[in-house]
C-alpha cells in the first residue's frame, strides 16, 4: 500500500484554479520528485498534503496519508499528523527558523508538541536529531540561535525538526534552491541518507531537473496545475511522451549555437585588483577589522570573447563586478577597458563606462515601475555627451527593442505588463542601446524558468554574433556557464583558483575546489 | 526560481484601474467624503455663513439646536454651525501647513540621508530626528509659545517641526529599500549621481508612502491644533477655533452640553475621515497590506 | 549585551547634552531681555536687576549654561520667580500626580490594547476583527480632552460616580487618590490603547505571515500555539517602540488632561508657568520631560535586546 496517495486532486484558491486532476503516490522508502516551472502548482501540491493552504483554498479529490484521508480530517487531527507522521522542509532556510529562539528549543518543540515527555527528555532527543543532521553538539550547542548559523546549517536544523519524530513521509519543497552548489550537494546527500535509514517516503519538489533526477526513484512532471508525465527514474528520461516534458529536458541541456570570432586583443584587463571592507568593531573601543573581498585578481577578457566567472556566494564575484562597473573604487591594482582605466582619480571614467553595460539577475527589481519602457531603455544615454533626441532617439529605441525580439510598440507600455523573460529582454535592450562592447551578465538567467532561460541564452548568442559583443558571464550555475562561455574563471574566497578554456576546466579540472564544484553539480541524464 | 510574489507586483497599475479600485474601497470613499465636507465647509465660510460669527446676540444665548440655529448657540448667542464652519479654516490650515513644513524639510533630509547611508551626514540627520522626537510636540509648542507668545502661526511651527522627523524617517527607510533595487544600480551604471537618482527613481516610488503618511499627519495635526487652542496656545480670539470653543464650553457643560458636543464631533469626524482616507489609500497603493492596519 | 548597553548609554548621554543645549539656547534667543519679558515693561529697574542677578544673566553664555546644567545635576533647578520656591521642590510635588497618572494610563492602555490587538489579529476578517478595528478607528480620532469632558458629563455630573476634578492628595488615602485619577487616566488611555491595539494587530499579522510561523505549523502546532509561542514575541519590537513613545506622550499629554480635571500636576504647572512667563520653571520642566522621554527610550532599546538575541550578540 502506498504511504501517500493523491488521487484526482483539484485545488482552487478563490476562483482561480490551481491544480487539476493531480494524481501521484509515494511508497515507503521511495523518493518521488515533482518537477515543474514556476506556476506549475508543484508547491501547492505539497501544501495540500500538509493542509497548510492559503485562505480561500478549496481542495477536491482524495489525499490519503498512511490510511488517513487528509481532506476530511479536522484541524486538531491534522495538527497531530503534521510533524509526527509527515515532516516538511522549506525553500528559504534564512527565514524558516524563529530568529529569537535557540535551535535546540525549536527542534525539541516538535517532540514536546506530540509526546508527553519532559523538557530535558525532549532536549536530549533534539540533540540526537541535530547529531543525525551532522550538527554535533560539541560544535553546535543547542543554545545557538539561528543567526549564528550559515544557510546550509540552518537548513540542517529545519531538517532535524522535520525528522525528529521519524515521520513516515518527508516533504521537501525546493530544499536546496537557496543554497550554493556544494552545500546543495551535502544537503541532498543528507536527505537521501535519512530517507534510506528511516525507510521514509519523500516527496521532493524542485524546478531543477538535474537535482531531482540524481535522487528520485520516480518523477512527476507538472505544468500549469496538471501532471503531464509520471514514471520511474531514470528510465522515464529515455521514453518521454509529452511534448512539454521533452521540451523541458531539451531546454535544460540547451546549448546555443555560437560562431565565435575572438580577437587576440584584450578588451578588459583586470590586474592585481584588491578590495577590502571594514568590519564592525569587535569591542567598543577596538579597531575595526578588515575583510578582503577580492585579493589580487588578474585576468584578461578578449574582444568577442564570452568569459565565465564562477563562484559560490561570498566568493567576491559581486564585489569584483561592481569594481569593473566603476561603482566601487578598488584599493589596489587596475581595471582597464579598451586600454583605459575605469577609474580616473577618484571618479569613474565616463568614456570607459559607456563601453560597457550590465544585465542583472532579478527581472522584477531591475526596472523603475513608474517609467515607461522607452524611458527605461534610454537610461544609459545619460553616459553620452550628446544623447540622441527626437527621431534619432525613437529609432534607437525601436532598434534596441526589435533586436531583442520585442516590438516597437512595446515602448509605450509599463514594465508590469511584461513577463519575467520579456523583462530580461528589455534589460538586454537597455544594455544594447548605447552599443557597448562589453556586457556584464550578473546571474542574468538565474531567476528564469529553464525554457525562458534557453531562449535568452539563444538571444545572447545571436546578439554577440551580430554586434561583436563580449560577455562577462557571472554565475553560480555551472551548467549555464558551460554552454555559453569560451573561457572561464573559478573564484573562491577572493581569489581566482583556476582559469582556462571552459571545456577544459569542466572536463579536466585542476584545482581541488573546481573538482569539488563540478562533482557537486547535479548531472542531467542524456537525452535518448 | 521563486514563484511570483505580491511584492513583485508594481506598486501601481494603470491610472484608470487605480480610480476604479479607489471607488470600490469603502473606507476610502467614506473618508474622502467626510474630509471633503469639512474642507468645503471651510471654503464656503469665506463667502457665506448662516450667521456672522462676530455678532453677539445675548437674547439668543445658549439655545439648543433649533430650526434657526441647527446646532444651537453659545453663551454670546453666536451660531455654533457658523463658528464650526469658520473654525474649520484654522484647523485645516494649521494642519495642512504643518504637513507641508514636515514634507518640505523631512523628505529632502530623508532622501539625502538614505543616499549617504552610514556616513556622518546620515548619522547627524538621524540623531537630529531622534532629538526632535525627544521633545513631545506639546512641549515644543509650549516652549515656542513661552518664547514668542501664543498664536496660530506658532502652533503651525510647533506641529510642523514635529512632522519633520516623521517624514524624514519614513522617506529614509522607504528610500533605503529602494536603493537596494537593481534599477538604482542600473541608473548608477548609467552614470547618474545620487541626487539625480533620488529625484528620478527614489522620490516617485516613495510618494505613495508619503501621501498615506501625509493624511495621517494631517489628522494628527488637527488633533494637536485642537489641543493647543483648547489650552489657549493656538489661534487667539476673536478667530473661532474648535479647540477654544470646547474650552469655552467647559464651564457650562452641565447645562449646555450641545456647546461641547458639536465642536468635538467636528474634530472627531474630520480626523476620522482623514484616517479612513489614509487607510484606504494604503490599501490602494499596497494591496499586500490590505486589512493590515 | 554589555557593549549594546554601553553604546546605548553613550547615545543617551549625548542626546541629553544636546537637548540641554537646545533648550538653553531656545530661552537664550528670546527676543529682548528675559527679565523685562518676565516682569513686563513697567517693572522697576532695581527689581529687573535683581532678577537678572538671580537668572545669572550677568555671566557669560558659557558660564550660565554650565551653572544651569551643574545645578540640575545636583538637584538644584533654580527658584521659581512667581512662586519664590525652589523649582525642584515644586516639581517633586507635582511629579507625584503626573507620574502616577502616566503610569496608570499606560497600564490601562496596555491592558486594553494587548488582548484587543491579539484577538483581532488571530481572528482576522471576522466580526471581532472588524469590531475592534472600528472601535479603535474611533478611539484614534477622538480628541482626548473632549472625551474627558464627555466622561465628566456622564460619570461625574449625571451618574455622580466620580468627582468632576481636583485631587485630594495622597495623604488623604491611596484609593481616593486613585479614584480621582481614574477618569483622567481613561481619557488619556483610550486613544493610546487604540493606537497600540492597531500596532499590535498589524505587527502580529506581519509576523504571522513569516516563514517561521509556517515552519511551526508544519511541526504540528495549531494556529493558536504558533501565534503564542512564535509570533507574539517576534511581534513585540514595534509594540515596545510605541509603548515608549506613548509614555512620553502621556507625561506631556497630561498637560491638557490635567487642565480638564483641574489636577495640580506637572502639566498644569508648566502651563501656568508659561502664562506667567516664569522661564526658570519652563526651562527646567521641559528639560525634565525631555529627560524622561530619552530615558524611557533607553529602556525600550534595552528591552529590544531582551526580546531579540541578535541584538544581544552585538549585531
Amino acid at each position: 500500500m502506498s504511504l501517500l496517495r493523491i488521487e484526482k486532486l483539484d485545488l482552487d484558491i478563490g476562483k482561480r484554479p490551481i491544480l487539476r486532476d493531480v494524481s501521484l503516490s509515494v511508497d515507503p522508502g521511495q523518493i518521488v520528485g515533482v518537477i515543474g516551472e514556476s506556476g506549475s502548482g508543484k508547491s501547492m501540491t505539497a501544501f495540500t498534503v500538509m493542509q497548510l493552504l492559503p485562505e480561500g483554498a478549496v481542495a477536491r479529490g482524495s489525499v490519503t496519508l498512511d490510511g488517513h484521508d487528509i481532506l476530511t480530517l479536522s484541524e486538531p487531527e491534522l495538527c497531530a499528523l503534521r510533524g509526527n507522521k509527515v515532516g516538511m522542509v522549506f525553500q528559504e532556510p534564512m527565514t524558516a527558523l524563529n530568529p529569537i529562539r535557540s535551535i535546540g528549543d525549536q527542534v525539541a518543540e516538535t517532540i514536546l508538541i506530540h509526546e508527553r515527555v519532559s523538557k530535558t527528555e525532549a532536549l536530549n532527543r533534539a540533540r540526537e536529531a541535530l547529531a543525525r543532521v551532522e550538527l554535533p553538539e560539541d560544535r553546535f550547542p543547542l543554545t545557538r540561535y539561528p543567526h549564528e548559523l550559515s544557510g546550509g546549517q540552518r537548513q540542517r536544523v529545519v531538517i532535524a525538526m522535520a525528522i525528529a519524530l521519524r515521520p513516515k513521509l518527508l516533504i521537501a519543497d525546493e530544499p536546496t534552491t537557496a543554497l550554493d552548489v556544494t552545500t546543495q550537494a551535502q544537503i541532498l546527500k543528507l536527505l537521501e541518507r535519512l530517507v534510506r535509514e528511516d525507510g521514509m517516503g519523500m516527496l521532493m519538489i524542485s524546478h531543477d531537473l538535474a537535482v531531482v533526477s540524481d535522487l528520485a526513484d520516480e518523477i512527476v512532471i507538472m505544468r500549469s496545475g496538471e501532471v503531464v508525465e509520471r514514471g520511474p527514474c531514470p528510465v522515464i528520461f529515455s521514453a518521454l511522451q509529452h511534448p512539454y516534458s521533452i521540451s523541458l529536458l531539451a531546454a535544460s541541456t540547451h546549448a546555443p549555437d555560437r560562431s565565435v570570432q575572438v580577437e587576440d586583443t584584450p578588451l578588459l584587463r583586470v590586474s592585481e585588483v584588491r578590495r577590502s571592507y571594514r568590519t564592525p568593531r569587535k569591542t567598543l573601543f577596538g579597531k575595526p577589522g578588515a575583510f578582503e573581498a577580492v585579493k589580487g585578481v588578474s585576468f584578461d577578457l578578449k574582444k568577442g570573447e564570452s568569459l565565465g566567472l564562477v563562484g559560490e556566494s561570498g566568493c567576491g564575484k559581486s564585489t569584483l563586478t561592481r569594481a569593473i562597473l566603476g561603482l566601487e573604487e578598488v584599493q589596489g591594482g587596475e581595471i582597464l577597458l579598451a586600454g583605459e582605466p575605469v577609474f580616473t582619480g577618484h571618479s569613474p571614467n565616463r568614456d570607459v563606462r559607456r563601453k560597457m553595460q550590465v544585465v542583472f539577475q532579478d527581472p522584477y527589481g531591475s526596472f523603475n515601475p513608474r517609467h515607461r519602457v522607452d524611458r527605461l531603455v534610454c537610461e544609459p544615454f545619460h553616459l553620452l555627451d550628446t544623447p540622441p533626441t527626437g527621431k534619432a532617439r525613437d529609432r534607437a529605441i525601436e532598434e534596441a527593442l526589435t533586436s531583442v525580439g520585442l516590438t516597437a510598440a512595446d515602448r509605450y507600455k509599463y514594465i508590469h505588463e511584461f513577463s519575467g523573460g520579456q523583462r530580461q529582454r528589455i534589460a538586454i535592450a537597455r544594455a544594447l542601446i548605447i552599443k557597448p562592447e562589453l556586457i556584464l551578465l550578473d546571474e542574468a538567467v538565474s531567476a528564469l524558468d529553464v525554457q525562458v532561460r534557453a531562449q535568452i541564452l539563444d538571444l545572447l548568442a545571436d546578439l554577440s554574433d551580430q554586434f561583436g559583443l563580449s560577455y562577462l558571464f557571472i554565475s553560480h550555475d555551472l551548467s549555464v556557464v558551460r554552454v555559453i562561455t569560451d573561457r572561464c574563471l573559478v573564484m573562491k574566497a577572493g581569489e581566482i583558483v583556476e582559469q582556462g578554456p571552459t571545456e577544459q576546466v569542466f572536463s579536466n579540472p585542476q584545482h581541488p575546489y573546481t573538482r569539488e564544484l563540478i562533482a557537486a553539480a547535479p548531472d542531467l541524464p542524456e537525452l535518448a | 526560481m521563486t514563484d511570483l510574489r505580491a511584492d513583485h507586483l508594481p506598486p501601481s497599475g494603470a491610472p484608470v484601474r487605480l480610480w476604479g479600485r479607489a471607488l470600490k474601497s469603502r473606507s476610502l470613499v467614506l473618508g474622502a467624503a467626510l474630509t471633503l465636507i469639512f474642507v468645503l465647509a471651510a471654503l464656503v465660510s469665506f463667502l457665506w455663513t448662516p450667521f456672522d460669527v462676530t455678532g453677539i446676540d445675548i437674547a439668543n444665548k445658549i439655545k439648543g439646536p433649533s430650526a434657526r440655529n441647527p446646532l444651537g448657540t453659545d453663551h454670546f448667542g453666536r451660531d455654533i454651525l457658523s463658528m464650526i464652519m469658520v473654525g474649520a479654516r484654522v484647523s485645516i490650515a494649521v494642519a495642512f501647513v504643518a504637513v507641508g513644513i514636515g514634507m518640505a524639510f523631512g523628505v529632502p533630509l530623508g532622501l539625502w540621508a538614505a543616499a549617504r547611508k552610514g556616513s556622518l551626514l546620515d548619522e547627524v540627520i538621524m540623531r537630529g530626528n531622534d532629538l526632535v522626537f525627544a521633545f513631545p510636540s506639546l512641549v515644543i509648542a509650549i516652549l515656542i509659545t513661552a518664547i514668542f507668545g501664543p498664536s496660530a502661526v506658532n502652533a503651525i511651527v510647533a506641529i510642523g517641526i514635529f512632522n519633520i522627523p516623521v517624514f524624514a524617517r519614513l522617506t529614509r527607510s522607504g528610500a533605503l529599500t529602494l536603493w537596494q533595487k537593481d534599477y538604482v544600480l542600473a541608473a548608477r551604471v548609467a552614470g547618474k549621481g545620487a541626487a539625480r537618482i533620488s529625484v528620478e527613481h527614489i522620490l516617485p516610488n516613495v510618494t505613495n508612502l508619503l501621501i498615506v503618511q501625509g493624511t495621517i499627519q494631517f489628522s494628527l495635526g488637527i488633533l494637536a491644533e485642537a489641543g493647543l487652542s483648547y489650552v489657549g496656545l493656538g489661534a487667539q480670539p476673536p478667530t473661532p477655533s474648535w479647540g477654544r470653543m470646547l474650552a469655552e464650553s467647559q464651564t457650562m457643560i452641565s447645562f449646555a452640553p450641545h456647546m461641547a458636543l458639536f465642536p468635538g464631533l467636528a474634530i472627531l469626524l474630520t480626523v476620522l475621515g482623514l484616517n479612513l482616507m489614509g487607510d484606504g489609500l494604503r490599501d490602494l497603493f499596497d494591496p499586500k497590506l490590505r486589512g493590515r492596519s | 549585551m554589555l557593549r549594546y548597553t554601553l553604546t546605548r548609554l553613550l547615545s543617551l548621554a549625548v542626546s541629553l547634552a544636546v537637548a540641554s543645549v537646545v533648550i538653553f539656547m531656545a530661552v537664550e534667543i528670546l527676543p529682548g531681555d528675559p527679565a523685562t519679558l518676565m516682569l513686563g515693561v513697567n517693572a522697576q529697574e532695581d527689581t529687573l536687576a535683581a532678577l537678572r542677578e538671580q537668572l545669572g544673566l550677568n555671566g557669560s553664555l558659557w558660564s550660565r549654561y554650565l551653572s544651569w546644567v551643574g545645578g540640575m545635576l545636583t538637584g538644584d533647578f533654580g527658584t521659581s520667580y512667581t512662586y519664590r520656591t525652589p523649582v525642584a521642590e515644586m516639581v517633586g510635588e507635582r511629579l507625584w500626580i503626573s507620574l502616577p497618572l502616566a503610569i496608570y494610563a499606560l497600564t490601562l492602555s496596555t491592558l486594553i490594547a494587548f488582548p484587543a490587538g491579539i484577538w483581532a489579529a488571530s481572528k482576522r476578517g471576522s466580526a471581532a476583527d472588524v469590531g475592534v478595528m472600528g472601535v479603535t478607528q474611533l478611539g484614534v480620532a477622538i480628541p482626548n480632552f473632549w472625551f474627558a469632558m464627555l466622561m465628566v458629563v456622564v460619570f461625574a455630573i449625571n451618574l455622580r460616580w466620580f468627582s468632576a476634578g481636583g485631587f485630594p492628595g495622597w495623604d488623604k488615602g491611596f484609593w481616593l487618590s486613585m479614584k480621582s485619577l481614574t477618569l483622567p487616566a481613561i481619557a488619556l488611555a483610550l486613544p493610546q490603547a487604540s493606537i497600540l491595539a492597531r500596532v499590535m494587530r498589524s505587527s502580529l499579522l506581519d509576523t504571522l505571515s513569516e516563514d517561521f510561523v509556517r515552519t511551526a505549523r508544519a511541526k504540528g502546532l495549531s494556529k493558536r500555539q504558533a501565534l503564542w509561542r512564535h509570533a507574539l514575541r517576534n511581534a513585540l519590537i514595534p509594540v515596545l517602540t510605541i509603548i515608549g513613545l506613548q509614555f512620553s506622550f502621556l507625561l506631556a499629554g497630561g498637560i491638557i488632561i490635567e487642565n480638564v480635571f483641574y489636577l495640580p500636576g506637572l502639566g498644569r504647572m508648566i502651563f501656568q508657568a508659561v502664562s506667567a512667563r516664569d522661564l526658570i520653571v519652563v526651562e527646567s520642566v521641559v528639560m525634565l520631560l525631555v529627560f524622561a522621554v530619552i530615558a524611557v527610550n533607553f529602556l525600550v532599546e534595552i528591552s529590544y535586546a531582551l526580546v531579540d538575541p541578535r541584538l544581544r550578540h552585538g549585531r
